[in-house]
């Protein structure tokens, strides 16, 4: 136990960080996601055989292929494509990009593909006589999916969300293959110092398992609040 | 885009892709098992052999898979007394490591599937069974079972499909699969793309396949 104390003997502030480190990653993979599913469900839901096409390529591609090798490619192909840009412009050095940002963005793009599939279940299982009745009130079309569709929706897509947020939270573990010092790289390297890989690969499963508990138990609530009225 | 290393490099992927399907399938074999298992405990009316497997499978699905392959490889050999074990022989090989930590968590997600499997089985089916005066075990075995494994073939073939993506993850302790191979090559030839895109092709393929297989299942079983 005296490993885990604060403090310069202890690893204890270190997993605290760390912990911290995978708490922002997985909410800014969660939001980046977000941002995707924003593009990607109007395409997915749209009448044109093409954007449905583009829409359907990246989910598809993307929850086919592992994790880890998106990842890989972010993060030992992202430089590379940067520096090829910034060549264009006359800029020659050698370019590394943020291990946070390659990292929460390559995530990212993994949990948009699960987030546009759970959005586009979601808007296709509300009542259809709702959106008839937004055209027959005449509401003007964003007003009526603020307003109308939006809470509908949200309360049918937060049990699935709830999945991708537990699955981005996993997946950030991965990003220890960056060298991003999150729970995962931060129990490697004092694993590796201390020679005892057994307690701190178990302190860093017991961290993800009070994150997962304490995220569903917020979620729960959420679900409650959502479902008033139902 | 070097088409030359990308046609020097498919063969050394591809077979590659024999030990990702190797991982993958001994895994899918040893999880079913414990699934099952998991499964037959979880409807239990003991309420701490249930809650036991529920905290197994709990476990197991709020930790990353990552995390469990570090536990089993590199922190059980810590243990003096386990390596004096015969268990020692299977555990020292990464290879073996890695199908033991997939096969536990893949566990977990089949026990879940297959439990709610068992509880949609509608409760006439069994009592029809009942009232033809078959003997419960042979109700379980003949009846339950294959009902079962029809309702749970959507959400297995997910299951499959994930754990895939999950061997992935072998090449962390060392072993040689596609992406352990697409790494190697890359840090040979610092040519990123053109690799790593080949062997998410191959994944994307296997994954197609795998998709339809299930498909194709599920309109055999159909009833």
């Amino acid at each position: 136990m005296n490993l885990l104390t604060f403090g310069k003997t202890g690893w204890g502030d270190e997993l605290f960080y760390a912990t911290l480190m995978t708490i922002a990653v997985s909410i800014a993979a969660l939001l980046i996601g977000f941002l995707f599913s924003i593009i990607f469900t109007p395409l997915k839901l749209s009448d044109n055989k093409f954007l449905n096409f583009i829409a359907n390529s990246y989910t598809t591609v993307i929850r086919g292929v592992p994790e880890l090798l998106v990842i890989y490619l972010f993060f030992f192909g992202g430089s590379g494509a940067i520096m090829y840009v910034a060549s264009i412009f006359g800029y020659f050095e050698y370019i590394e990009i943020n291990a946070f940002i390659t990292g929460s963005l390559a995530i990212g793009i993994i949990s948009g593909a699960y987030s546009t599939e759970v959005f586009r279940g979601a808007i296709q299982s509300v009542d259809k006589g709702q959106f008839e009745a937004c055209k027959v009130l005449g509401f003007k079309k964003h007003i009526y999916f603020l307003k109308v569709i939006m809470p509908q929706m949200l309360r049918l897509a937060i049990p699935n969300l709830s999945n991708v947020w537990q699955i981005t939270l996993k997946d950030t573990s991965l990003i220890s293959v960056t060298g991003l010092v999150e729970i995962m790289r931060q129990s490697y390297i004092a694993a590796g110092s201390t020679r005892d890989p057994l307690f701190f690969y178990s302190i860093a499963a017991v961290l993800y398992l009070m994150l997962t508990f304490f995220s569903m138990k917020l979620i729960n609530k959420l679900e409650v609040k959502y479902n008033k009225g139902f | 885009m070097d088409f030359e290393l990308i046609s020097a490099s498919l063969p050394k992927l591809l077979s590659a892709a024999v030990v990702t399907l190797k991982l993958l399938s001994l895994s899918l074999f040893f999880g079913l098992i414990i699934g099952l298992l998991l499964a037959i405990l979880r409807l239990n009316k003991n309420p701490i052999i249930n809650k036991l497997a529920y905290a197994y499978s709990y476990v197991f699905r709020g930790t990353p898979l990552l995390v469990q392959i570090f536990i089993i490889y590199y922190g059980l050999g810590q243990i003096e007394y386990f390596r004096s074990t015969f268990l020692w022989v299977v555990f020292k090989e990464p290879y073996w490591c890695a199908i033991i930590a997939f096969a536990l968590n893949t566990g977990a997600y089949t026990s879940e599937i297959l439990r709610s499997a068992f509880e949609t089985i509608k409760p006439g089916i069994i009592e029809a069974g009942k009232s033809l005066g078959i003997p419960n075990k042979i109700i379980f075995y003949k009846i339950q079972i294959p009902v079962a494994i029809r309702q749970s073939l959507p959400a297995y073939g997910n299951e499959i499909i994930l754990m895939m993506k999950g061997t992935s993850l072998a090449s962390t302790v060392t072993l040689m699969d596609i992406t352990g191979v697409a790494k190697h090559i890359v840090s040979t030839t610092y040519k990123p793309l053109e690799v790593f895109l080949m062997a998410g092709a191959i994944y994307l393929f296997m994954t197609f396949i795998i998709h339809n297989l299930i498909k194709y299942l599920e309109r055999k079983f159909y009833y």
